[in-house]
């Protein structure tokens, strides 16, 4: 109906545009330089289907305001100085006078919109047609139906196929239902029903409500209705799932350091989360210095921040245990205030050197966007921290298992005075270990700066979850914290769609406090007759 | 190991030098404030809302040394009870305004009034009777602190564990008082308070009264908590502390010492709170914050762990510091902190009261004018 | 039968993360009766006093004490039937005073409420003097107990568990580090306690075991291996074998 009245417009345009006297070039492209919005946008949809060999690049040009017109109806594509008739393709060595650029209004980027799908659908490349068949599936633009069938009726690749069909059933579908149509519909709601997704769902709901439609069109929409809710649920579980995996998987890499130094020297250091601030602005200021010397290097400045992190705040850390934590020794609770006024000086360093407002660290293209798995989003940033976390508990596993140092740690965290005794030099291990802790925190801190603000607070608000896990999980068991920081990952993400993110929180906060008085030792305790309560 | 050894019997005379001190100066402060701006001597109502707020958190350091310097639990959380105490007075002060806010309504504060509701929600009964208010102040975190204590100590969660616990504890809450959703004015917290009992809470007299009762309910407190700590069970605490397993077999139950003087610090800590809110004049979720809990540890640091005049003198003391500070240098503040509680902890293990002690350390304890009486009846 | 025995440890098992620290053990006391409990390094000793004062709860077992079944109870209650212990390592409460050690132990008041209003009595007075004397500690009446001697701390720990007024003693290596006076000296002590209270010591001192001349049960890898006579024991080729074989 829209089709055959645009059409009339074009005709009567083009009937006008003979008959007026002295106006130059009366064709396809003529009413684009009209001062009627509507006859621009009538153009627009009949320029598409027109053939004309010029079209693409003039809608293209369209759509980037880079469309001019002059006051006798020439047409322009002008980028700076570089001026072509629109027309011919020709470029003009001087630029006309007079040029004006082509407004667009809401109505004209509509026709655009469909026009450039209308024309996407016959472009050589699959991925283009693809993508057209995707824009037309989200329009359900009656007027597209004849050029749907033209592209199905040519179309190979299975995938496009697939995709138009689905178009053409959102198309079928959006309209309202005739007489004799049945099959048609029937067809359609299947097609839709495979393709899934909340669109198909809002059309097939509005199908299995409409009293007009009939009765058998109406039950088939209600039953596909039922399975693509139930499919989004399912995906939205795992999403969920994902999210709790990436949560999770974040706690891990802040929550591994402080376990190990909690375990070694039974010291909780109150200045972990101030130490992956730290990591985060080692990340930025390596991807500034890279930026400045090798600028052809910036993708990769990520990777090169993570061996950084760690060594700056290792060395932080070993610097910390040295010159503070071992003057503590023996006094856990007082190492913990202490280490509370040196994340306060951290903090308010930081904030003194950066300003207190968030910095940018940028997300390197690789790590940019996501992809789709099934009706998942998988972000590529998240994706990458939780294979990281897994390499960082990997590599710390086997420190600990395969080194004489990781042997050392071990030994120290279930009898220091038996370790010190068999000649282990205790000083030398807790320094390393609460360096190992703080190199672990700079590599959460490479992490989190790639989803999360980097401030001079950072640290504030993964410290109080950090600690959830440690004591969670239970001391001197890495598969402990793994299990904690999962659990209370993915507990969160769980709870968040049905009570909200910050009584998800909440909820999570007050589980463990009950949990821990329930296993006051964590969840992996070490259990005998040495341990004392 | 334990740096307490060195006064095995403990008097704590200085506790009531300590009471009648709060209570002059309180109460000479308020007089200050009532004499004629032109005087030299009169007192502005900013100095005495401040010295309003010291004294609020002096109870506060007071209830966190009852717990940490007798029973050893190092508390990162008893700003909660604080905070808790605080918006029960807060409730109160609010139904006070009546019909005077800006939506004019009698019954309903602006804040929900503004979130659209109706009616008060059931927590909110009972909240225009100053009597009930003063109960809940007490109350609320009275029971908050038994709930969570028994749980606790019975699993027999200590040291580290327990000290984060609580600090997920005020964590927790902080993120619940922040939601408007839980009925107490979400972000802004409760403010804009005009009157207590019917006196205009922004009148010099009303000010100055306020101040006095904060002097004389922290005396009262200050003396309470040395009946406990000088009783018999001040020494069970102790021996708790110290050595709990030994307690446990001696058939003494160290849950249930240790959850009573949870209570009562939680309770005072609360008093505390609802004093500073009559006085500052606004209670928030910020209150709530795992910083001011560890920071009002530091006051009983610095102050002297285990020795009540400690804790006041502490969070007197810090506070002017942390006033002047912020008015001069306010970026150096956060450094001066930090300081604070790095120094303390490695050089003054024992506070300015373990300083003092050590200053005066030449003088022998026996020549006290209580011992001196007894030697000269029995002569 | 099992009315006339106070402490009746019966097929007692618990294991430490796979590790079997005590395997059937059984063991009984009659009433009034010591014993001394010997054993190598790992025999499961510890635990068995673990066991027996609710420290540690066993897999599988009864431990009765009268006709009490301990192992329902927590160590406050079990404490308060009437089972002191000492434990290996003297264990007083450094930053109070002697006698405020002491008053603590009494017999008596156990509920927070009605220590907070106790005041000392007239009897709790006289008992405090007694223990003193009997332990020789008058002179350090109001000195606190972190500044004594570990000899004195030894002994202020046993006048704490004989303020306790308990029926059974359960004496954890009371002589390590001990002088050979002093431990002749604690072996006339515990004699002297014996004969108003059953008690049970382990120690690895033959000599002090021998000068207690009671029944003495030899542990090995949680369970019982012999018991008897020291001189019994001692002729027993598989003690030998656990003692010197290996």
């Amino acid at each position: 109906m829209l089709k055959a009245r645009s059409a009339c417009l074009v005709a009567a345009l083009w009937l006008g545009g003979a008959l007026l006297p002295g106006v130059a070039h009366a064709d396809a492209f003529s009413g684009l330089s009209s001062a009627r919005p509507d006859e621009t946008a009538a153009t627009v949809s009949a320029l598409a289907g027109s053939g004309a060999p010029q079209a693409g690049a003039v809608l293209q040009a369209l759509g980037e305001r880079h469309l001019f017109t002059t006051p006798d109806g020439g047409l322009y594509i002008r980028h700076g100085e570089a001026c072509i008739d629109a027309r011919t393709g020709q470029p003009v060595a001087v630029v006309p006078d007079g040029l004006k650029p082509i407004r667009l209004n809401n109505r004209i980027r509509t026709a655009l919109a469909g026009a450039q799908a209308e024309m996407g659908l016959i472009a050589p490349q699959a991925d283009i047609r693809l993508k057209a068949a995707d824009a037309l599936y989200g329009r359900h633009d009656p007027a597209m139906l004849l050029a749907l069938d033209h592209a199905l009726s040519v179309e190979k690749d299975r995938t496009v196929r697939t995709r138009l069909m689905q178009a053409r059933a959102a198309t079928i579908l959006a309209q309202p239902p005739g007489q004799g149509a049945q099959d048609a519909r029937l067809e359609a709601v299947r097609s839709l029903a495979a393709a899934g997704g909340l669109e198909a769902r809002g059309i097939l709901a509005g199908v299995a409500r409409s009293d007009a439609e009939a009765l058998p069109v109406r039950h088939a929409a209600q039953a596909a209705v039922s399975s693509i809710d139930w499919h989004l649920r399912a995906w939205g579980v795992l999403q969920n799932a994902f999210y709790g995996l990436s949560y999770g998987s974040v706690l891990l890499l802040a929550a591994t350091g402080l376990a190990i130094t909690f375990g070694v020297m039974g010291v909780i250091n109150m200045a972990h989360g101030e130490m992956m601030m730290i990591g985060a602005y080692v990340t930025w200021m390596v991807q500034q210095g890279i930026r400045a010397t090798i600028p052809a290097l910036e993708p990769v400045a990520i990777l090169v921040a993570i061996p950084v992190a760690f060594a700056v705040c290792g060395a932080l850390g070993v610097l910390i245990e040295r010159g503070l934590i071992r003057f503590l020794y023996g006094r856990p609770l007082e190492t913990l205030l202490a280490t509370w006024g040196l994340s306060l000086i951290l903090q308010q360093a930081v904030r003194s050197i950066f300003g207190p407002t968030n910095i940018a660290v940028q997300t390197p293209a690789w790590l940019s966007g996501s992809v789709a798995v099934g009706g998942m989003d998988i972000t590529l940033n998240r994706l990458a921290i939780l294979v990281f976390a897994g390499l960082v508990l990997g590599g710390l596993m086997l420190v600990l298992r395969r080194t004489p140092l990781g042997l050392q740690m071990r030994a120290v965290t279930q009898n220091r005075r038996m370790a010190a005794l068999m000649g282990i030099r205790t000083p030398r291990v807790d320094a390393l270990a609460f360096g190992l802790g703080a190199g672990l925190a700079g590599l959460a801190g490479v992490a989190v700066s790639q989803i999360d603000n980097v401030s001079p607070n950072l640290g504030q608000s993964y410290i109080i979850d950090s600690f959830m896990v440690v004591v969670f999980g239970g001391v001197g068991n890495l598969w402990g914290t793994l299990a904690a920081a999962m659990a209370l990952g993915m507990g969160g993400k769980v709870l968040e769609p049905t009570i909200g993110a910050v009584s998800a929180k909440i909820a999570i906060l007050v589980l463990v406090i009950l949990y821990i008085q329930r296993h006051p030792r964590g969840m992996f305790p070490v259990r005998g007759r040495g341990v004392e309560s | 190991m334990n740096p307490f050894s060195t006064h095995g019997t403990r008097s704590f005379r200085g506790v009531i030098w300590m009471a009648a001190a709060v209570v002059v100066a309180a109460g000479g402060l308020a007089m200050a404030s009532l004499l004629p701006e032109g005087n030299p001597l009169h007192a502005s109502a900013f100095v005495v809302s401040l010295a309003g707020k010291y004294l609020a958190y002096a109870m506060l350091a007071l209830s966190v040394d009852l717990v940490w310097g007798f029973a050893g639990i190092l508390t990162l959380g008893h700003a909660a009870f604080f905070a808790l105490g605080g918006y029960a007075m807060g409730m109160y002060l609010m139904r006070e305004i009546g019909a005077r806010g800006v939506y004019g309504n009698a019954s309903l504060p602006d804040f929900m009034i503004f979130l659209s509701w109706k009616s008060l929600p059931w927590y909110w009964w009972g909240s225009d009777h100053f009597a009930w208010a003063a109960f809940l102040v007490l109350a609320v975190p009275g029971v908050l602190a038994g709930v969570f204590g028994w749980l606790a100590f019975r699993s027999r969660v200590s040291g580290v564990y327990l000290s984060i616990i609580t600090q997920a504890l005020t964590y927790a809450l902080m993120l619940a008082f922040f939601q408007n959703g839980l009925g107490f004015g979400g972000n802004n917290g409760l403010t804009d308070f005009k009157d207590i009992l019917g006196a205009d809470l922004h009148a010099p007299m009303t000010r100055a009264v306020l101040l006095v009762v904060t002097g004389v309910l922290l005396a009262a407190s200050l003396l309470a908590a040395r009946f406990v700590v000088g009783s018999r069970f001040g020494n069970l605490l102790v021996a708790v502390r110290d050595a709990e397993n030994r307690t446990r077999f001696l058939g003494y139950r160290p849950d249930q010492v240790k959850l009573l003087v949870w209570v009562f610090s939680a309770m005072i800590a609360g008093l505390g709170g609802a004093l500073y809110v009559t006085q500052v004049g606004i209670i928030n979720p910020g209150e709530f914050a795992p910083a001011n809990s560890i920071e009002s540890v530091i006051w009983v640091a610095v102050g002297g762990r285990g020795t009540l005049c400690g804790a006041v003198l502490g969070a007197i003391l810090v506070n002017l510091g942390k006033t002047l500070f912020t008015a001069w240098l306010p970026e150096f503040w956060l450094y001066g902190l930090g300081l604070l509680f790095i120094c303390t902890t490695l050089f003054l293990p024992q506070g300015i009261m373990g300083l003092w002690r050590h200053v005066r350390k030449p003088a022998p304890e026996e020549v006290t004018p209580e011992v001196s009486d007894t030697q000269g009846d029995e002569t | 039968m099992t009315d006339d025995l106070l402490l009746d440890v019966r097929d007692v098992s618990v294991t430490f993360d796979g590790f079997r620290a005590i395997n059937n053990l059984s063991l009984s006391l009659r009433p009034g009766e010591m014993r001394a409990i010997v054993g190598p390094n790992g025999a499961g000793k510890t635990t068995m006093m673990d066991i027996i004062t609710g420290k540690t709860r066993p897999d599988t077992g009864t431990v009765r004490f009268r006709d009490r079944d301990l192992t329902r109870l927590d160590e406050p209650s079990i404490a308060r039937l009437g089972i002191g212990r000492k434990f290996q390592k003297p264990t007083v409460f450094e930053a109070l005073s002697v006698s405020e050690n002491l008053l603590l132990s009494l017999k008596g008041i156990r509920s927070p409420f009605a220590v907070l209003m106790a005041r000392r009595s007239e009897r709790e007075h006289e008992r405090i003097a007694h223990l003193l004397q009997l332990t020789r500690l008058q002179a350090m009446a109001d000195q606190p107990a972190g500044g004594m001697s570990h000899g004195q701390k030894q002994w202020l720990e046993i006048g704490m568990l004989m303020g306790q007024e308990p029926d059974l003693l359960l004496v954890d290596e009371p002589v390590a580090g001990m002088t050979d006076a002093e431990t002749m000296a604690t072996a006339d002590l515990l004699r002297e306690i014996n004969r108003t209270r059953s008690v049970v010591v382990v120690e690895h001192d033959m000599d002090f075991v021998r000068a207690l001349g009671v029944t003495v049960t030899v542990l090995h890898e949680g369970s019982v291996l012999a018991e008897g006579t020291l001189d019994e024991v001692s002729a027993d080729p598989r003690v030998i074998e656990v003692y010197l074989g290996r």
